[in-house]
């Protein structure tokens, strides 16, 4: 665990660590509604290039609609309404000129459920670089799903059956294969919504180690319910209460010296 | 616990007592219907045993229901099923067996007593129809034995050399006969239900203990009824079937299949008598096949885009307010009572075409497969539109948002992931238009003609296959010419194509089915 390291260098030298790393993403004043229900209050939070994120907090407290937002994934809720100001490389994606298209391209997305496309399991991965015309021969697109499945983790399991459909795999290869789908549109940002809540153990280990793996191309946001996780893959984590953001800092930190009573009470299963 | 028991109790009573009232209320309002006696008194009393077995059963638990195996109006149930079931079966099997019985007691030894009572010469018997006519003259002299005059007879016992006096007299003995055994009868088809259903009552009774398992009876009966139900849709489906097989095999036995399936002039006009100088019918079934399969594709190029397209937009763009109302509004069209398209399609539809043909130089028939395809179209949007919709809501959300968040647009998340996976739901959709369109009649009888006319060609009228059975089956008919039996052979050939496409419809959901979750 190389995280051991950071979490023992003198407390003085960790603001200059901060500012020597580039914030990817910079999330200041959000507030989100359902309707006339606010569900994120005033949310300021940067997302710092490849090192992994991580939002905990219990059950309802934000942190996936606080993930949708940086994709705006939040857009296809036809309640739901987004304030503040949201950023990537600077650049406010909320912004009319933004095409939301694009930015997916550049934020892409794992989800809770394993959701491979009712297609082959080529076709899954191939679907991204299709659409936006990553790829001009097909050799191209052989070599870049081949690519994407071997970052993924996979390749070796399905070279022989890239023809069978998606959803004939096991659930903890259908997520690896959501992963593979996303990072072969070639993206900065991975936003994983509690990826291996529907896995098992063994399963959840292999994701987890995908995950330490890709963050040295991608920038990674991960949302998840088990704090062993956070404190196993993520160098940042963030904590959420009721749409607030209580507390964030460097995670060694947040899970040995939490500075609010809340997340300690949290962290130590005292609520949530 | 006393308490609960109390309450128990009243309750009982009052039950009791509503239940005895709705029963009265019941009894009263068969016998105003005018229901048979019999019924009467066999649901008056199946209806006491159920409140009998129900009481009993209460009594025994005594405030304490969990003493009771099962609850007491199973107990109830458990009694009416036991006074009505076995009673109604012996009304069923007597009434049945009733007429034939009497039938064969008066005309089994017929020839023998004829010819001992000299109606007959000795040697000699009853032709088949003879004994008919005999029969129903000994009837109608049970109701009046007057009817039964000399010239009645005469007419009727052809053949036979018989003895008119004595005959008439043989009738009247065995109308009156007849009138005692069907009195005997009756009177047991009365008597014997109803002491079947007292014993029943008496027997069941006594069976009602705190342990008796009357759930398990009475829900063994319930999956009785079911599979009853179930089987009357079945057995009438297989019915039907037979029913058109055996007249089109008749028919078969006139017109040769070939020349029906592949014949392509239909004129089913015969002669009417035998020596009548007339055209022979052909029955060429060729051009009402195409009229048919012109029609539905006309109707099918209508509903199928339009379906589709208002569908998606149903599904992916329309806020749910607007949903909610423009949805049952469009499914209004496929209620729409068909003989109103009929007319639509005949005095607006048809002139129009008829109009914009002319005025852009074409040849249009006043009666054109265009204007009744268009209208059937129309018709049958609900049904593509409508289970398309479904089944494109059916997709999971995930599958959606996996687009999406790939940075897939609207359109390639609509065309390229809802579509083939909702495909099973919407290809049901197209199937069911297409089997509406093609047992659709009365807007074609109204809108495209009765002429049979070998063409592909839109802008002229031609005929249909449902069409065609109605003009051969309406007004008086002899049921036994190729004319009245082409139109079973044409509904023969109807039911096979709309099975077929069921059967197509179903493969392809089963082979798609599991494609995504």
């Amino acid at each position: 665990m190389s995280e051991a390291v950071r979490a023992e260098a003198p407390t003085a030298s960790r603001p200059a660590i901060a500012e020597v790393r580039e914030s990817k993403m910079r999330t200041r004043h959000v507030d989100l509604w359902y309707g006339a229900k606010q569900a994120l209050f005033d949310v300021d939070l940067d997302i710092n290039a490849n090192e992994v994120t991580a939002l905990i907090g219990p059950s309802g407290c934000g942190k996936s609609t606080y993930l949708r937002c940086l994709n705006r994934m939040n857009d296809t809720i036809d309640i739901c309404r987004t304030e503040g100001d949201i950023r990537l490389d600077g650049e406010d994606i909320y912004d009319r000129s933004v095409d939301v298209v694009e930015l997916r391209a550049r934020v892409g997305m794992v989800f809770q459920k394993p959701n491979p496309f009712p297609k082959s399991i080529y076709d899954n991965v191939a679907y991204g670089p299709r659409i936006h015309g990553l790829v001009g021969t097909k050799a191209e697109l052989d070599a870049l799903v081949e690519e994407s499945l071997t970052r993924a983790a996979l390749w070796g399991e399905v070279k022989d059956r890239l023809a069978d459909p998606g959803n004939g795999l096991s659930g903890g290869q259908q997520q690896r294969l959501c992963i593979a789908r996303a990072i072969a549109v070639g993206p900065e940002v991975i936003l994983m919504d509690e990826p291996c809540s529907a896995l098992d153990p063994i399963a959840t280990a292999h994701i987890e180690e995908l995950i330490d793996d890709l963050k040295r191309e991608f920038t990674i946001v991960i949302v998840t319910h088990s704090m062993q996780q956070a404190a196993r893959v993520s160098q940042r984590t963030a904590f959420f209460h009721l749409g607030k953001l209580i507390e964030v800092g460097e995670t060694d930190d947040i899970f040995t010296s939490p500075q609010q009573q809340m997340t300690q009470d949290y962290i130590t299963g005292r609520f949530g | 616990m006393s308490s609960i028991a109390e309450r128990t109790y009243g309750a009982t009573n009052t039950s009791t007592a509503i239940s005895v009232f709705v029963m009265l209320v019941t009894l009263a309002a068969l016998v105003w219907t005018g229901m048979p006696l019999l019924i009467v008194l066999l649901v008056g009393l199946a209806a006491s045993a159920f409140i009998v077995g129900r009481t009993r059963a209460l009594t025994l638990a005594d405030g304490r229901l969990s003493v009771l195996h099962s609850l007491p109006h199973f107990h109830g149930w458990y009694m009416a099923l036991m006074v009505l079931l076995p009673a109604f079966l012996l009304w069923v099997v007597l009434s049945v067996a009733q007429g034939p019985v009497v039938h064969g007691i008066i005309m089994g030894d017929l020839d023998d007593r004829l010819q001992t009572e000299q109606v007959i010469w000795p040697g000699t018997t009853l032709s088949p129809q003879a004994k008919d006519f005999y029969y129903q003259e000994v009837v109608r002299s049970a109701e009046d034995a007057d009817l039964v005059t000399e010239s009645v007879v005469q007419l009727s016992i052809l053949g036979t050399d018989v003895d008119r006096g004595r005959l008439i007299r043989q009738i009247r003995d065995d109308g009156d006969r007849y009138g005692r055994l069907m009195f005997l009868g009756d009177t047991l088809r009365f008597l014997a239900p109803l002491v079947l259903a007292m014993l029943a009552f008496t027997w069941s009774v006594r069976r009602i203990a705190a342990n008796f398992r009357a759930r398990n009876q009475v829900e063994r009966w319930v999956v009785w009824a079911l599979i009853a139900a179930a089987t009357i849709s079945i057995l009438t489906t297989i019915g039907i079937v037979f029913s058109v097989l055996f007249e089109t095999l008749r028919f078969f036995g006139k017109v040769p299949p070939m020349e029906f399936l592949f014949g392509l002039h239909w004129s089913p006009q015969t002669a009417l008598r035998a020596d009548q100088i007339a055209a022979e019918g052909a029955f060429g079934a060729v051009p009402l096949f195409v009229g048919t399969l012109l029609i539905s594709t006309i109707a099918m190029l209508v509903a199928g885009p339009i379906g589709l397209f208002s569908a998606i937009y149903l599904s992916e763009f329309a806020s749910p307010r607007f949903r909610s109302w423009a949805k049952p509004i469009m499914e209004v069209l496929a209620g729409v009572p068909t003989v109103v398209y009929g007319f639509f399609a005949a005095l607006t539809v048809a002139p129009f075409v008829r109009d914009v043909g002319q005025a852009i130089g074409l040849d249009v028939a006043s009666e054109s497969a265009l204007a009744a395809g268009m209208v059937m179209g129309i018709m049958i949007i609900p049904f593509v539109s409508s289970l398309s919709d479904d089944a494109i809501n059916a997709v999971p959300k995930s599958l959606r948002d996996a687009a999406l968040g790939l940075g897939a647009t609207r359109a390639e998340t609509v065309t390229q992931i809802l579509l083939p996976a909702a495909l099973p739901g919407v290809i049901a959709g197209f199937l069911l238009a297409v089997s509406r369109a093609i047992g659709e009649t009365m807007i074609v009888v109204m809108a495209a003609g009765l002429a049979a006319n070998l063409t592909v060609n839109p802008l002229e009228a031609v005929t249909t296959v449902t069409v065609q059975i109605v003009t051969l089956l309406t007004g008086d008919q002899e049921f036994d010419t190729a004319k009245t039996l082409s139109a079973f052979a044409l509904g023969f050939v109807l039911f096979v194509t709309t099975l077929l496409l069921n059967v197509i419809a179903l493969y392809v959901m089963q082979k798609y089915r599991e494609k995504y979750d």
